[in-house]
């Protein structure tokens, strides 16, 4: 099973390089270190978020309101600061990825205490939390000039060769890494995938488990709240719209079973990376942006037929229902 | 996805039927929306009135025709959430067969021939290739409004002919327009495809357990490929009256309606899992939208802040009932 999980990212890595190449052959420059930097600071909130919502996939769940979260977070902490221009960055950051904790919490009650099915949960709260950024904002916007200086320059600052922005990715992805490989909750989201009423039989708490990825996921969310609005300048109702399936769609590249269980953090970096890699080719080699969607489409399909293949070996199923208590 | 954690119990007698239809979920949603209706009219002058109340009906009959098709699919144990790029495909290729001076029957037939069409591609990714259908339709949904970008760019398709118009803007008779009297058509015709007839109960026999279903002789694949070729065509009719309602056609067109016909088909009381609803449920679902959005519209309320009743209204609907069992558990 590990290697075939290896073979995977190592086919998605050699897709990446091919595109890489071929955009490269149509114009040199692309493939220059700087521009690869680019594209990786580009792509980091999206990494960010396909880590938060893999967590909750693997649980045989979904969260569809990462995006609303993200703009509510995000529209805030941007007025917070329009307001009290003087509060210190890092304590914004702290209140961003709590706010975002919390939103996900509520998905994680309703989820874990009333046993309602994360889909219908999360797409109630979408249209929600998008709402609420409407009304604590009025439907204004939060722009540059409202922004303190220091709200905006953060996330740009360059450590060690690498923007703040791109640090952070690498910091999470080390942290969801740990997360999932050595500790027993990480191993909790992988074993209630595979068979949740195996994981009761264990001794997991399959409610609460759920409720932490949901709390996970919003609280990625919640810190992409403030890095996507500092780093695109302006906090609107919209930010981020739709971005809900993106995300999704990052993880199932990444080779995430949307059944829950298979997963791995390397491959939803990649699956972001592709992503990103595509959006940032397509206007070099001249092709419309307007193809973006359409080819993000084609590659979801491809990568889900691609994923079925190693997912065709499933044991039987002997007990079909516990008290998940 | 597929959680299993349902627990279905077998009662040992029979209920009384009075008190079970009391108990139903219809009725919840029918003194939901009598509620509804009342506070409405109440709250704003204009809302009792013939022509209100038939403005009315255009806020929900679209996304419902989508939402009677895909209640079928939902209780399969399927989803389709490119229903919205399925009208946005549709949408732009009419508008581009307007380009080549097509008249009013071939822009239909160019619509919902799209429909069924990308309704197929969807039934033979899930039956044909065995993926699972939220992944899939996830896909084609960025793939059918691409194809839809790429065409129009941040263009628009305009100057569709009268005749067209009259499916999205026309009138059967006094203030009851085609489009209401096309929902209550195929909602009876939903009704009976799905509480009354063989392909129905094999839908409800598929939702609840599918393998069962295959060894009892239920052509699984066969039919789920017909559900999703039913949502694609509801869709394509979707997209003729929101095409002619509108008069134009941009990528964009019909954005986010996956989730508003989805947020329907469960406050109907179809259950997200598979295996159990009711058509009435989703028509009686599709009218407490409709009433909600207009009645917060003659008030002024924003359509974004609309979507935070909508989204309450889901997730509370759902919740009431759990929590009253698990209080009456305790007691």
């Amino acid at each position: 099973m590990n290697r075939l999980m290896k073979h995977r990212e190592v086919w998605l890595a050699l897709a990446i390089v091919l595109v890489v190449v071929l955009v490269t052959l149509r114009f040199s420059r692309f493939a220059q270190p700087t521009n690869l930097l680019t594209i990786f600071n580009d792509t980091s909130i999206l990494m960010m978020l396909a880590l938060g919502q893999m967590a909750v996939i693997l649980t045989r769940s979904i969260d569809l309101s990462m995006a609303s979260n993200l703009a509510l977070t995000g529209m805030i902490v941007a007025m917070l600061n329009a307001a009290f221009p003087g509060v210190p960055i890092p304590a914004l950051m702290a209140l961003s990825v709590l706010i975002g904790a919390g939103l996900g919490a509520f998905n994680g009650v309703l989820v874990w205490k009333l046993d309602i099915p994360p889909i219908v949960v999360t797409l109630g709260t979408l249209t929600i939390f998008r709402g609420m950024v409407f009304v604590i904002s009025g439907g204004a916007w939060v722009n540059a000039a409202q922004m303190s200086p220091d709200f905006i320059a953060f996330q740009r600052a360059v450590f060690l060769g690498l923007p703040v922005l791109s640090w952070f990715a690498i910091v999470v992805a080390a942290l969801f890494y740990v997360l999932m490989t050595r500790t027993p909750l990480g191993r909790a989201f992988y074993a209630i995938g595979v068979n949740p009423t195996a994981s009761v039989y264990t001794g997991i708490n399959v409610g609460r488990t759920k409720f932490m990825a949901f709390v996970i996921s919003g609280a990625v969310a919640g810190l992409c709240g403030y890095l996507w609005i500092s780093r695109y300048v302006i906090a609107s109702t919209e930010v981020a719209g739709g971005y809900e399936l993106t995300i999704i769609a990052a993880c199932v590249i990444g080779g995430v079973s949307i059944a829950g269980g298979i997963g791995s953090v390397g491959g939803v970096l990649l699956g972001a990376i592709f992503l990103g890699v595509i959006n940032n080719a397509l206007p070099v080699i001249n092709i419309s942006p307007f193809w973006q969607m359409a080819i993000s489409g084609t590659a979801i399909l491809l990568a889900v037929v691609l994923n079925a293949r190693g997912e065709r070996s499933k044991g039987r199923i002997i007990l079909k229902t516990a008290e998940t208590a | 996805m597929t959680d299993t954690s349902l627990h279905r119990s077998l009662p040992d007698r029979l209920d009384n039927p009075l008190r079970s239809a009391l108990l139903s979920w219809e009725s919840l949603l029918v003194l939901v929306a009598v509620v509804i209706f009342i506070v409405n009219s109440f709250a704003s002058p204009y809302f009792l009135n013939a022509w209100s109340l038939s403005d009315l009906t255009f806020n929900f009959t679209e996304k419902a025709l989508i939402a009677l098709a895909m209640a079928l699919l939902i209780i399969a144990g399927e989803i389709d959430l490119s229903v919205a790029a399925i009208i946005a495909l549709a949408s732009t290729l009419m508008g581009l067969a307007l380009q080549y001076g097509a008249d009013t029957p071939v822009l239909v037939a160019i619509g919902v021939g799209t429909g069924i069409a990308c309704g197929a591609v969807n039934g033979f990714l899930v039956t044909g290739l065995k993926l699972p259908s939220i992944v899939v339709t996830i896909g084609t949904m960025s793939l059918f409004r691409g194809i839809s970008f790429i065409i129009l760019g941040d263009q628009s398709f305009k100057g569709y002919p009268k005749s067209f118009s009259w499916f999205g803007q026309g009138y059967v008779w006094g203030v009851i327009s085609f489009e209401l009297v096309l929902f209550v058509l195929c909602a009876v015709i939903y009704f009976v495809l799905l509480h009354r007839t063989n392909f129905g109960r094999r839908v409800f026999a598929i939702g609840n357990n599918a393998v069962a279903a295959q060894f009892s002789g239920v052509r699984v694949d066969r039919i789920k490929f017909v559900l999703f070729c039913l949502t694609g065509l509801m869709s394509g009719i979707a997209a003729v009256l929101l095409t002619a309602r509108l008069g134009s056609t941009r990528p964009s067109i019909a954005e986010g309606w996956e989730l508003e016909a989805i947020t329907m088909v469960v406050l109907g009381g179809v259950s997200i899992v598979g295996g159990a609803g009711s058509i009435l449920g989703v028509v009686l679902a599709a009218i407490i939208m409709g009433l909600v959005t207009f009645g917060l519209g003659l008030l002024n309320v924003p359509g974004i802040v609309m979507s935070i009743f909508i989204g309450g209204l889901l997730i509370v609907v759902i919740a009431l009932p759990i929590l009253f069992r698990m209080w009456r558990q305790r007691a």
